[in-house]
């Protein structure tokens, strides 16, 4: 089976809210038209589409064909939807083009959270019988995992607050990001608790957003971009939704896709899809990254954090910096469900012509 | 122009069956017992899981644990939100029950003072009055040390086995219109039918479309279409339905208006329905002026013009 490259990445402006539709229509034209310019391609010349998003965001049942609008889907096309991050979208397309199905994919993902509670919309994601009744909400649940890590001396409440500071200095240099700029560690330390042990900066912020990425295969990669960041490990597990059996201060599903794809060797730049501060110092941790690698430098998801497109971002952004010649081999992480459930590693590779 | 919006307050039963684990574990709980199950190394889950992590064998070993324990970890809810346990501030907390293992998620009622509530504190189940074998008949879990709650354990172990559940759903969103679903609406409140045109394609669209689902642009260029079209296709709807607002027999079809390249759905009235036919000509019957809103049900429904019906060709390639 041939190789397979991220050939392009577009995201949407991250933004706390938009006066745009749930279907993300709006979103995804602009982004799909900055690929197609960026790529030479046109929505004809696309072989497979795969998106990611929620039917519970955008309140309505099979909200994602209203968002096909935007690929101009006829004569018909070939696509498929998953109810979750988009990097599982873009998981899906990498088999299809491995397979040979397909030579090129539009991987994309949309939310538009804005548009209800986002905290007791993901309550709807737990277990249906002993959890959700209870509608315990995203915040309230990270705030366990959390304090254990506070109280086992895994983490400290400062650690967190450089975590989000860093992740705001950082994002100075993504236009896209929603929180950017210098802030003082102290600073953050005496806000008041959202939910103790989380303030405010511990908690990526709520986001409307979308993102796409290209995927080719080896014949077509060279073609449509000048630096492919070809994939050279790509694995998904999944650890059990009975949060209170899980050891929430490590992430066996994370470790066991990041040894699955191959191990972190040479990486040089990491981006992690940690949607709360502490959740970044596990993830490191959990996928075996040392000094040697840059973590999030777009910021990450603490600087903006569009559902189910976030974690397709954190690929095409890590997948940018190829491209772009700045790293030779660098890793993207994806997440999906409550704490940390499902995740997600791509490593990618540039290779001299 | 700002986007149209309007709430959109979504509301459902989830009624699930509950199986050989979770059944008995439901049917313990409307007795005011817990009870978890052993797994294959020996761990007591407690809730019960239903397949064993290491083997995945199903597991119904069930073992009687305490409806006391401790907090392994705990984080504070300043400001319940809609559904959650209590109204009150409290905390949310991992409990580990005497003689279970893994740990129950649930509620700390502390009086809503977050300097009571600490890590490897001492909990209580607080139980409800009436119990229905669901995870609310723990209201909460209170510290061990305060008084016991009034009617408290005395269980009723009567009764036949719980073997489903239902939880309701709700959720409170802002659904937004598009800016060309805003026009096509706000057209309707003047008694306007307002489509788009594809600059592309060139085909017309009402309602107008986000994007033109052959050329993915935007709609673009309005074009104001009359209230007569044709029947491209119908169905006589006999059956009755909870909802339904007018009697059976009568008849749903797509209505092409003149000058659209898209059909939509509709009532045919005004004739009995056995009457209605492809290639029909009808006329849209408006409500009063005064009750019109931004709604496509200012049409109250189409009726025949009376004209001579189209020629097939002229719908054929919107079937």
């Amino acid at each position: 089976m041939g190789d397979v490259a991220v050939v392009g990445f577009a995201q949407a402006p991250n933004v706390r809210r938009t006066h745009g539709t749930t279907n993300g229509v709006e979103m995804l034209v602009p982004i799909f038209q900055e690929l197609y310019a960026a790529t030479g391609l046109t929505n004809r010349d696309i072989s497979f589409w795969c998106s990611g998003s929620s039917d519970y965001l955008a309140g309505r049942a099979f909200s994602f064909i209203s968002a096909i609008d935007a690929i101009g889907a006829f004569p018909p096309i070939t696509e498929s939807h998953v109810e979750m991050d988009a990097a599982w979208a873009l998981y899906e397309a990498w088999v299809k083009i491995k397979l040979g199905e397909a030579d090129t994919a539009l991987v994309y993902g949309f939310g538009k959270s804005s548009a209800g509670d986002l905290r007791r919309v993901l309550a709807m994601q737990l277990d249906p019988y002993v959890a959700a009744p209870l509608w315990p909400d995203s915040v309230a649940l990270a705030g366990l995992q959390a304090r254990l890590g506070i109280e086992s001396g895994r983490w400290s409440e400062r650690e967190m607050a450089e975590v989000a500071a860093r992740s705001r200095s950082d994002a100075m240099n993504n236009p896209h990001a929603q929180l950017s700029g210098h802030v003082d560690v102290d600073e953050l330390l005496a806000a008041p608790y959202l939910a103790d042990p989380l303030r405010m900066h511990d908690c990526a912020p709520i986001t409307d957003g979308a993102s796409a990425v290209i995927l080719a295969s080896a014949e077509r990669a060279r073609e449509l971009c000048e630096n492919p960041a070809w994939i050279t490990g790509i694995e998904h597990r999944v650890d059990s939704p009975a949060i209170g059996t899980r050891d929430l201060l490590a992430s066996a599903s994370t470790t066991a896709s990041a040894r699955a794809a191959g191990g972190v060797d040479g990486v040089t730049a990491a981006e992690l899809h940690a949607p709360f501060s502490h959740q970044q110092i596990l993830l490191r941790e959990a996928i075996g990254l040392n000094g040697q690698t840059t973590v999030n430098p777009s910021g990450g998801v603490l600087a903006g954090n569009p559902m189910f497109s976030a974690g397709l971002s954190r690929i095409g952004e890590a997948a940018s910096r190829v491209m772009r010649g700045q790293d030779q081999k660098v890793l993207g992480h994806a997440t999906s469900g409550p704490l940390l459930q499902q995740n997600l590693i791509c490593v990618m590779e540039g290779r001299d012509s | 122009m700002e986007n149209l919006s309007a709430p959109l307050d979504i509301a459902f039963d989830y009624t699930r069956s509950l199986g050989a684990t979770l059944g008995p574990f439901m049917t313990a709980l409307r007795s005011r017992h817990v009870i978890g199950v052993r797994g294959s190394d020996g761990t007591v889950h407690v809730p019960p899981v239903e397949y064993d992590p290491i083997t995945a064998a199903a597991l119904t070993d069930f073992v009687d644990v305490a409806d006391t324990g401790t907090v392994l970890s705990w984080s504070w809810a300043p400001q319940p939100l809609e559904g959650q346990p209590l109204s009150t501030p409290f905390a949310w907390a991992l409990v580990q029950l005497d003689g279970a293992d893994t740990a129950l998620l649930h509620a700390v009622d502390v009086g809503g003072d977050p300097g009571r509530v600490s890590t490897g504190m001492r909990v209580r189940a607080r139980w409800a009055a009436q119990p229905l074998g669901r995870i609310q008949d723990i209201v909460c879990f209170e510290p061990a040390g305060d008084a016991p709650a009034a009617g408290a354990p005395a269980a009723s172990a009567d009764g036949a086995q719980v073997t489903m559940l239902t939880t309701p759903f709700s959720l409170s969103l802002t659904h937004s219109a598009s800016p060309e679903e805003s026009a096509y609406l706000r057209g309707l409140a003047e008694g306007k039918l307002l489509g788009q045109r594809c600059p592309v394609c060139e085909k017309v669209y009402i309602p107008p479309r986000g994007a033109c689902p052959t050329d993915g642009v935007p709609t673009e260029e309005e074009v104001q279409l009359p209230d007569t079209g044709t029947v491209t296709t119908f169905c006589i709807v006999n059956v009755p339905f909870a909802g339904q607002r007018i009697k059976p027999p009568y008849v749903a079809a797509y209505v092409l208006l003149d000058g659209a390249d898209i059909a939509f759905l509709h009532l045919i009235l005004g004739c009995d329905a056995e009457e209605v036919r492809m290639g029909m000509r009808v006329r849209a019957v408006w409500k009063p002026a005064e009750e019109w809103g931004y709604t496509l049900e200012n049409i109250r429904h189409f009726e025949p013009s009376g004209e001579p019906d189209a020629a097939y060709e002229t719908y054929s390639h919107h079937l």
